[in-house]
């Protein structure tokens, strides 16, 4: 008797290593009318036909654990058996399959309601181990308030509406300029007069039906903020003031909902996140604006216009991080980047105790 | 001894466009002290008239907040990083709509 290139589990067995620290990828090899009517939390879809070709990028590594099922559990041995003869070491087939699984009464077998066309736009997600369908999902139900669509937003904002973050609201008060177009890439030439969460929306609808886009003409106070921030997950701050980026943390840090906060400055740039309840808020960094002339306007310090790109850009891969709940957020780390020097500094912010945002004197404080 | 201070791109203009000053002292604040004697126009950009530190400026000591370390008195010593922070104005390159 030969012995077989992988391991063969049961049901409970599949479900205590997908809960141990070595958990294994996931991977349902059944056909896409099965895959859609349910599969297993957190697996990723590869048929067993092509799976020989996908593989590669499901799992570069191939000492990486792997564990396959199907309907009953002849696919994902067979699967098992193409896989060993590509070189993959660490394998296991789950006996019994996803009928199996049901069948012991183990938690719920998720369904997605993704459409064949969003199945098609967000394919390199769907393949994305801690992405998936489930993912993508929580993305399309993901609701994000964007403070200014300016050199931080217009990055910012092209980007989570091509992951397709399914609701953004974005306020800004200003008009697109010729003197914008440098870097901030979401507004056009032919939109320049145009108000900028206009074209702001013009721009996200073209890239992505998928999103829901809110323009608000107009500028974040202490008298509007609440309502601004009503319903959202996460915001992402461009804002440009001290007024607003206090008034925003303020009523962010009562509501408990994160905030990336980034700025930028002539070659640098810095950003961080700031999560109620998990690190410190903007008034644990910086507990008190600058007098007004103390602040050194920006206006005539010019700025790399790649630079807001890139930070923008890093604000939105610290939000999608944050919505599907994966990876390590900026969270009481703050990072700077010099562009010139090529360089990167992480600096440790702490919630400060007596912060009168989110100390322990208040009613959010001992959270964190 | 050699402690490296950087300065942050909205305080150059007070350094003559330096980026790091290299600057001796056995505390946080001898170390500032030494800095703004070299650029005496940092001094009321850093420190309040009594000598403490600006309330919006934050000053990190090898990637830590000196406020969470001894403050002013927090020693240092050779080869360290000391990071000036002050408050941002804005993910702003302009004076509006950023």
């Amino acid at each position: 008797m030969t012995t077989k290139p992988f391991t063969e589990v049961d049901a409970v067995e599949a479900q205590r290593i997908l809960g141990s620290p070595q958990r294994p990828i996931l991977i349902d090899v059944r056909e896409q009318d099965e895959w859609d009517a349910g599969y297993l939390h957190g697996a990723v879809h590869a048929p067993k036909g092509t799976i020989g070709f996908t593989i590669t990028n499901i799992a570069p590594e191939k000492s990486a654990p792997i564990l396959l099922y199907c309907a009953g559990g002849v696919r994902s041995a067979a699967a098992a058996e193409t896989l060993a003869g590509l070189g993959y070491t660490n394998l296991t087939s789950m006996a019994g399959g996803i009928n199996g699984w049901s069948a012991a009464g183990l938690p719920v077998v998720e369904t997605t309601t993704l459409t064949p066309a969003q199945k098609s736009r967000y394919s390199r997600h769907l393949l994305l181990p801690g992405v998936g369908a489930e993912g993508q999902q929580k993305l399309l139900d993901s609701r994000v308030l964007m403070v200014g669509a300016g050199g931080l937003g217009a990055p910012a904002g092209l980007y989570l509406a091509a992951a397709g973050v399914g609701h953004l609201r974005i306020i800004d008060f200003d008009s697109v300029e010729a003197s914008n177009l440098q870097r901030q890439v979401i507004h056009t030439t032919d939109r320049v007069g145009m108000l900028k969460v206009e074209s702001a929306a013009a721009q996200i609808r073209a890239l992505n039906p998928d999103v829901n886009v809110e323009p608000i003409n107009g500028m974040l106070t202490t008298e509007n903020v609440v309502e601004l921030l009503d319903g959202v997950d996460l915001v992402i701050d461009g804002t440009d003031t001290f007024e607003a980026r206090y008034a925003l943390n303020d009523a962010a840090v009562k509501l408990g909902i994160p905030v990336v906060h980034a700025g930028v400055f002539r070659f640098e740039g810095q950003l961080t996140v700031l999560a109620p309840g998990r690190g410190p808020c903007y008034r644990c960094l910086h507990p008190t604006p600058p007098p007004a002339e103390m602040a050194p306007g920006c206006g005539v310090a010019g700025v790399l216009g790649v630079l807001p790109g890139a930070i923008g850009v890093l604000q939105a891969t610290e939000a999608l991080k944050v919505l599907l709940g994966i990876g390590e957020p900026l969270i009481g780390r703050l990072l700077l980047w010099d562009a010139l020097e090529g360089s990167f500094t992480e600096l440790t912010v702490k919630r400060d105790p007596h912060c009168v945002a989110c100390g322990d004197g208040t009613s959010k404080g001992g959270a964190a | 001894m050699s402690i490296s201070v950087r300065i942050p791109p909205v305080l150059r203009t007070h350094t003559g466009g330096a980026k790091v000053v290299s600057v001796d002292g056995a505390t946080l604040g001898a170390t500032l002290r030494a800095l703004v004697a070299l650029h005496p126009a940092l001094n009321e950009q850093i420190f309040e008239a009594d000598n403490t530190l600006r309330r919006w400026v934050n000053v990190y000591v090898d990637g830590a907040d000196a406020r969470h370390l001894g403050g002013l008195e927090t020693p240092t010593r050779d080869g360290i990083e000391v990071v000036i922070l002050p408050a941002m104005a804005g993910g702003a390159a302009a004076p509006a709509g950023e």
